[in-house]
C-alpha cells in the first residue's frame, strides 16, 4: 500500500524542475536548486518522523480506507488504502483520519470540523456501523482491548464524490421539504414571549437536537429503496414542529398532512435502524410512530 | 459571475442574522459558506445569551458589567447598542420557535454567569449555540434566501487605491469546493464578513477545525486594520485531551473547582474571594495554571471541576450536554467522578476593526461576529455576550447593507482616526513581508478603477493564478507548518505572557511564513480538493498569529487575558487605547485609536476589576 511518495519519484520531479530553471538563466538556476533542496529535505524529513512514530508507538492502529476520485486517473477504480496510525488513549476515528492525512496522504478526503459531535459532518461509514468519527473512540471498535484494523468508508446509500465524501443534497432537498420553520400565528408584541410549558419542551426536545449529520437516512432499507422516502431526520423535523403547542391547531393539521403523504411515515417499517444509529439518541422510531397515532386520530389518509 | 446586493461570507449565528436582516429590508441577498450553515461553530456554543429581560435588571446593568467584565478597553457606544438591543434580538429567536429552556410559567429561563450582577444568561439545556443556529437556518430557509454552500471565499474584491479609507469592495472571489471552479461574487451593496473565530492559531482551542481566520486575514491584506489582537481569551474549563469545552453554565449552576490537594483554590488561595469560580475567565483561567505550575496540579496538567453536588435532576435538566461531552471526549461520568479542565484558546476579543454598523473603513465591506471587533469585549469577554453579538450586529450589518438609515456611527474606523504609531517596537525580526516577493505574501486586491466588474474580474485573476501556482510547483505540505505555528503560539503566546517568548514566537512565525513560500498542494484533483483548502487557511493563520503576537510584544502592561511577566498592573495612563495593525504591503504597521468611555448618558469610570 502507498505510505507517500517514493523517493525516486521526488528525484525525477526534481531533475525536471530544474531543468526548466536552468533554461531560465543561471542565477534562477542556482535558486530553483537550493529550494528544491530544501523542500526535498522537509519532505523527507516529514516522512522520516511518521515512519519513526509509528515504530515506536506501542500500539497501532491500521486503517483501511475507501478511496475513490473521479478525476484523478488512479483512483477513478474505487480502492481502499491503508494507514498505520499510532494509536494513544482517547484517539478517536477522526483524530486518526487526520494523522494520517497529514503525514501520508494529503489528498486523503473527508468533511469534519468541530470534533465535538455537533456540526453533524463527520458521518461515516466505520466498521459496518453509521457514525460519528469524531465520536468513535478508536479503543471502543478493539476486539479484546487491541485496535487492530479499522474500516472506513462512506455513509451507504449516498453517492460518493470523492473519497469519504458523500453527496448531501438529497439529504437537504427532503430536511427542506417538511417546512422545517416554525410558523407562528399569533405572534405576541414586542418583548412578550410565547409562553411554552416544560412538559411541551420536555416533549420536543429530543427531536431538536438533530444534527444533520444523514447517518440516519444511510440506515434505513426503506430509504435506500425509495428514493422518495422522506426518511427518518426530515419526519423527526415535521414532529418537532407539529408537537410544538405555540403552533397553532390548523398548522398542525397542515403538517401532518405533510407527513402522511404516499412517501411518508407510513413507508416506516419500525426496522429501528435509525435510532440505533443516531448519535443523538434521537428516539427516532418513537417519534415516527407518535405521528402515525395522530395521524390516525384526525383520520387523515393510509397509504 | 454572480451578482446580489449584498453577499454574506458564513453561515454561522452572525452570518444567517446578517442575512435575514438584509432580507427584511428588501435587498436580495446571498450567503456564502465553506461549510452548509448548520455546520458552523456556533452550533458548538453551549451556555447562553445575555439578555437583560427581566423586572429588576436593565440594560445599564448589562452595560456597567460589560465594561468593567471589558477592563475599560470596551467602546461605551458598541457595549450600550449591545446591551439595549439584546433583549428585542433574544426574544425575536423565540419567537421563530428557539427551544429555549423555560420556567414553571412559560417564560424562558435565565441563569447566572461569570462577571454578570444579575442572571440574565437565557438559554437552552446546555446546547443554546445549536439551537440559536438552527432556528435561523429555519428562517433562511423559510424566506427563500440563496446559500452558496461549501463555497469557499479566498479573495475580497477590493480597489487598490493607496489609502485604504479611499478602497472600495465590490465582492469575493470563492471556490466551488465539490466541482473546484472559482467563482466570482459581485456585490452592488456589500460584502459582510461573518467568518467565525480562529482559534486554529493554536492548538489546545475550543474552536473547530474550520475556524482558521479566513475573514480576519482577508480584510487585513484589503486594507482594514486589527483591533486589539492581542487580547485572546482563553476559557478555564476545556478538556485536557481534546479541548472541547465543558460550559461555564457547570460552574453557574454552582459547580466548583478544586486542586490536587482538595482546596477549593478560587477562595482558598484568595485568587477571587467573592465570585470564586465565577469570576471573570481571565482571572480563573491564571489561578488553574498557577495551581499546576505551583505543583498542586493533577498529572500536572490540570485541575478538577465538579459538579456532582448538584444532583442528577438538576444536572440532567440543565447541564445534560455536559454528561455526554466529559463521557464522549474523556471518559468521565460527570455524575459518578469530577470532570479534568484546563484553560484553552476560546475566543479571539479583537478582530476586523468595525463600527456599530459593522462598517469597516474599506467602504461596502462589513463584519460581524467573532471575526468582528465592534469593541464590545474590550481585553475579555464575558461569558453569554458573543451570541448576543452576533444577532445585534449581525442584524445592524445586514440592514445597513441593505440600504436602511442606521443612524450616524460613532465610532470612527481607518487610521485617521489614529492617535499616535509606534516606531520603536523592539522585534527580533522585522515581521511580515520578506525579500523574495511572492504572490502569496502580496497584498491582496484590484486595480484601481471606478468599473466595479473590472475591479472583481482582475481578483479573479490574481486568484487563479495563486491556485496555479500552489496546484502546479512541488513544495512541502502545509500541514507541518500549521503544526509548527499552533505549537509556537501555544508555547509562548498563551495565558501567560513574557517578552522573550513574545519574540521567540515572532521569529518561528517569520519561518513560518518563508517556509510557505514553498508550500505546495499534492492532491491533483479539482473535486473537493480541502487540500488546497486548508493550505490557503494556513496563510490566514500565519497573517492572524502575527498580528496577536505583534500586538502583545507591543502592550507592555497587564489588562483583561492579556498578561505580561513584566508588567503586573494595568497602565491607564499609557495604555487605555486600542492597538490597531494595518497591513501596509505585507509590513505590519501599528498604531492606536483613544477607546470612548463616554456612553449614551453617562462616562464609565475606569476602576480596579475584582471578584
Ligand atoms: C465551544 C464554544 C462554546 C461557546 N459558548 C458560548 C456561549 O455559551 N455564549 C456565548 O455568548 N458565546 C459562546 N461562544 C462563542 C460564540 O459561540 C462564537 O463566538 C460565535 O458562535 C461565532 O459565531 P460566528 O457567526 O461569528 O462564526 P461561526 O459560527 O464560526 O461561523 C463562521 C461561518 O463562516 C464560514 N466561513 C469561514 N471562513 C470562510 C471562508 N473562507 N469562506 C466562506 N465561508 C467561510 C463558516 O462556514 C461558517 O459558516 C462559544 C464558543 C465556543 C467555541
Ligand atoms: S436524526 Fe440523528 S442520525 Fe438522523 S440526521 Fe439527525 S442527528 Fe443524524
Ligand atoms: S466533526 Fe463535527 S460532528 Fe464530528
Amino acid at each position: 500500500m502507498s505510505t507517500g511518495i517514493t523517493e525516486t519519484e521526488t528525484e525525477e520531479e526534481q531533475t525536471e524542475a530544474v531543468g526548466a530553471a536552468r533554461a531560465a538563466g543561471e542565477s534562477a538556476y542556482q535558486q530553483a536548486r537550493m529550494e528544491k533542496k530544501e523542500i526535498d529535505e522537509a519532505n523527507r524529513e516529514a516522512r522520516r518522523q511518521a515512519r519513526e512514530a509509528v515504530e515506536n508507538a506501542d500500539r497501532t492502529v491500521e486503517l483501511k480506507v475507501f478511496r475513490y476520485d473521479p478525476e484523478v486517473p488512479e483512483k477513478e477504480e474505487p480502492r481502499f488504502d491503508s494507514f498505520p496510525v499510532p494509536f494513544s488513549k482517547g484517539m478517536t476515528v477522526l483524530d486518526a483520519l487526520m494523522w494520517a492525512r497529514d503525514h501520508y496522504d494529503s489528498s486523503l478526503t473527508f468533511r469534519h470540523s468541530c470534533r465535538q459531535a455537533v456540526c453533524g459532518s463527520d458521518a461515516l461509514f466505520v466498521n459496518g456501523k453509521q457514525r460519528l468519527g469524531c465520536k468513535t473512540q478508536v479503543a471502543d471498535l478493539a476486539e479484546q482491548g487491541v485496535p487492530s484494523t479499522v474500516r472506513i468508508e462512506p455513509l451507504p446509500h449516498a453517492e460518493v464524490v470523492k473519497d469519504l465524501v458523500v453527496d448531501m443534497e438529497h439529504f437537504y432537498d427532503q430536511m427542506e421539504s417538511v417546512e422545517p420553520y416554525f410558523q407562528d400565528e399569533d405572534t405576541p408584541d414586542g418583548l412578550n414571549e410565547q409562553r411554552q410549558s416544560r412538559e411541551n419542551r420536555e416533549k420536543i426536545k429530543m427531536s431538536t437536537r438533530c444534527i444533520w449529520c444523514g447517518a440516519c437516512m444511510s440506515s434505513c432499507n426503506i430509504a435506500a429503496g425509495d428514493n422518495q422516502y422522506l426518511g427518518p431526520a426530515a419526519i423527526n423535523k415535521a414532529y418537532r414542529f407539529a408537537m410544538d403547542e405555540r403552533e397553532g391547531e390548523d398548522l398542525t393539521e397542515h403538517r401532518l398532512n405533510i407527513i402522511e403523504q404516499e412517501h411518508g411515515v407510513w413507508r416506516c417499517q419500525t426496522q429501528f435502524s435509525c435510532t440505533e444509529v443516531c448519535p443523538k439518541d434521537i428516539p427516532l422510531t418513537e417519534h415516527i410512530q407518535a405521528l402515525k397515532r395522530e395521524a390516525v386520530k384526525k383520520n387523515l389518509k393510509f397509504w | 459571475m454572480h451578482e446580489h446586493d449584498v453577499i454574506v461570507v458564513g453561515g454561522g449565528g452572525a452570518g444567517l442574522r446578517a442575512a435575514i436582516a438584509a432580507h427584511e429590508e428588501g435587498a436580495d441577498v446571498a450567503i456564502v459558506t465553506k461549510l452548509h450553515p448548520v455546520r458552523s461553530h456556533t452550533g458548538a456554543a453551549e451556555g447562553g445569551i445575555n439578555a437583560a429581560l427581566r423586572d429588576g435588571d436593565d440594560w445599564t446593568d448589562h452595560a456597567y458589567d460589560t465594561m468593567k467584565g471589558s477592563d475599560y478597553l470596551g467602546d461605551a457606544p458598541a457595549i450600550e447598542t449591545l446591551c439595549q438591543d439584546s433583549p428585542g434580538e433574544t426574544i425575536q429567536l423565540e419567537h421563530w420557535g428557539m427551544p429555549f429552556s423555560r420556567e414553571d410559567d412559560g417564560r424562558v429561563s435565565q441563569r447566572p454567569f461569570g462577571g454578570l450582577s444579575f442572571p440574565r444568561t437565557t438559554y437552552a439545556g446546555a446546547e443554546t449555540g445549536h439551537h440559536l443556529l438552527h432556528t435561523m437556518y429555519e428562517q433562511v430557509v423559510k424566506r427563500g434566501i440563496t446559500v452558496y454552500d461549501e463555497y469557499y471565499v479566498a479573495n475580497l474584491a477590493v480597489t487598490d487605491h493607496p489609502d485604504p479609507e479611499d478602497r472600495e469592495c465590490h465582492g469575493c472571489i470563492a471556490y466551488d469546493i465539490k466541482s473546484g471552479d472559482l467563482t466570482a461574487f459581485k456585490a452592488t451593496g456589500g460584502v459582510i464578513l461573518a467568518t467565525g473565530g480562529d482559534g486554529q492559531a493554536f492548538d489546545h482551542t475550543t474552536n473547530a477545525v474550520a475556524n482558521t481566520g479566513d475573514g480576519p486575514a482577508m480584510a487585513y491584506r484589503a486594507g482594514v486594520p486589527m483591533e486589539d489582537p492581542e487580547f485572546v481569551q482563553f476559557h478555564p474549563t476545556t478538556l485536557p485531551s481534546t479541548g472541547v469545552l465543558i460550559s461555564e453554565g457547570v460552574r453557574g449552576e454552582g459547580g466548583i473547582l478544586y486542586n490536587s490537594e482538595g482546596e477549593r483554590f478560587m477562595f482558598e488561595r484568595g485568587y477571587a474571594n467573592n465570585d470564586g469560580e465565577l469570576a471573570s475567565r481571565d482571572v480563573v483561567s491564571r489561578a488553574e495554571l498557577t495551581e499546576v505550575n505551583e505543583g498542586r496540579g493533577i498529572e500536572d496538567e490540570y485541575v478538577y471541576l465538579d459538579m456532582r453536588h448538584l444532583g442528577e435532576e438538576r444536572i440532567v435538566d440543565r447541564l445534560e450536554n455536559i454528561l455526554h461531552l466529559a463521557e464522549d471526549f474523556e471518559g468521565v461520568d460527570g455524575l459518578e467522578e469530577p470532570m479534568p479542565v484546563k484553560p484553552g484558546q476560546h475566543y479571539h476579543m479583537g478582530g476586523i476593526e468595525t463600527n456599530e454598523n459593522g462598517e469597516t473603513c474599506v467602504s461596502g465591506l462589513y463584519a460581524a461576529g467573532e471575526c468582528a471587533c465592534v469593541s464590545v469585549h474590550g481585553s475579555n469577554r464575558l461569558g453569554g455576550n458573543a451570541l448576543p453579538e452576533l444577532i445585534v450586529f449581525g442584524a445592524r450589518a445586514g440592514y445597513h447593507a441593505a440600504g436602511r438609515d442606521m443612524g450616524e456611527a460613532q465610532i470612527q474606523t481607518g487610521p485617521s482616526a489614529a492617535i499616535e504609531h509606534e516606531t520603536d517596537l523592539d522585534t527580533p525580526v522585522s515581521p511580515g513581508a520578506l525579500d523574495r516577493p511572492d504572490p502569496d505574501v502580496a497584498a491582496d486586491g484590484g486595480a484601481v478603477t471606478a468599473d466595479p466588474d473590472a475591479v472583481v474580474e482582475s481578483a479573479l485573476e490574481t486568484e487563479r493564478e495563486r491556485v496555479e501556482t500552489l496546484m502546479e510547483r512541488d513544495g512541502i505540505n502545509h500541514a507541518e507548518i500549521r503544526a509548527d505555528l499552533q505549537d509556537a503560539m501555544t508555547q509562548w503566546v498563551n495565558v501567560f505572557r513574557e517578552k522573550e517568548g513574545l519574540q521567540k514566537a515572532l521569529e518561528a512565525i517569520r519561518e513560518c511564513r518563508e517556509r510557505y513560500q514553498n508550500v505546495a498542494v499534492a492532491d491533483p484533483s479539482r473535486t473537493f480538493n480541502t487540500d488546497l483548502i486548508h493550505t490557503i487557511e494556513t496563510r490566514n493563520l500565519i497573517d492572524v498569529a502575527e498580528t496577536i503576537t505583534l500586538g502583545a510584544l507591543a502592550r507592555d502592561e497587564f489588562r483583561g487575558a492579556h498578561w505580561r511577566a513584566e508588567h503586573q498592573e494595568r497602565d491607564d495612563e499609557h495604555w487605555l487605547k486600542h492597538t490597531m495593525i494595518a497591513w501596509n504591503d505585507g509590513s505590519p504597521d501599528l498604531y492606536y485609536t483613544d477607546v470612548i468611555l463616554e456612553g449614551q448618558d453617562k462616562a464609565y469610570e475606569p476602576k480596579i476589576r475584582s471578584y
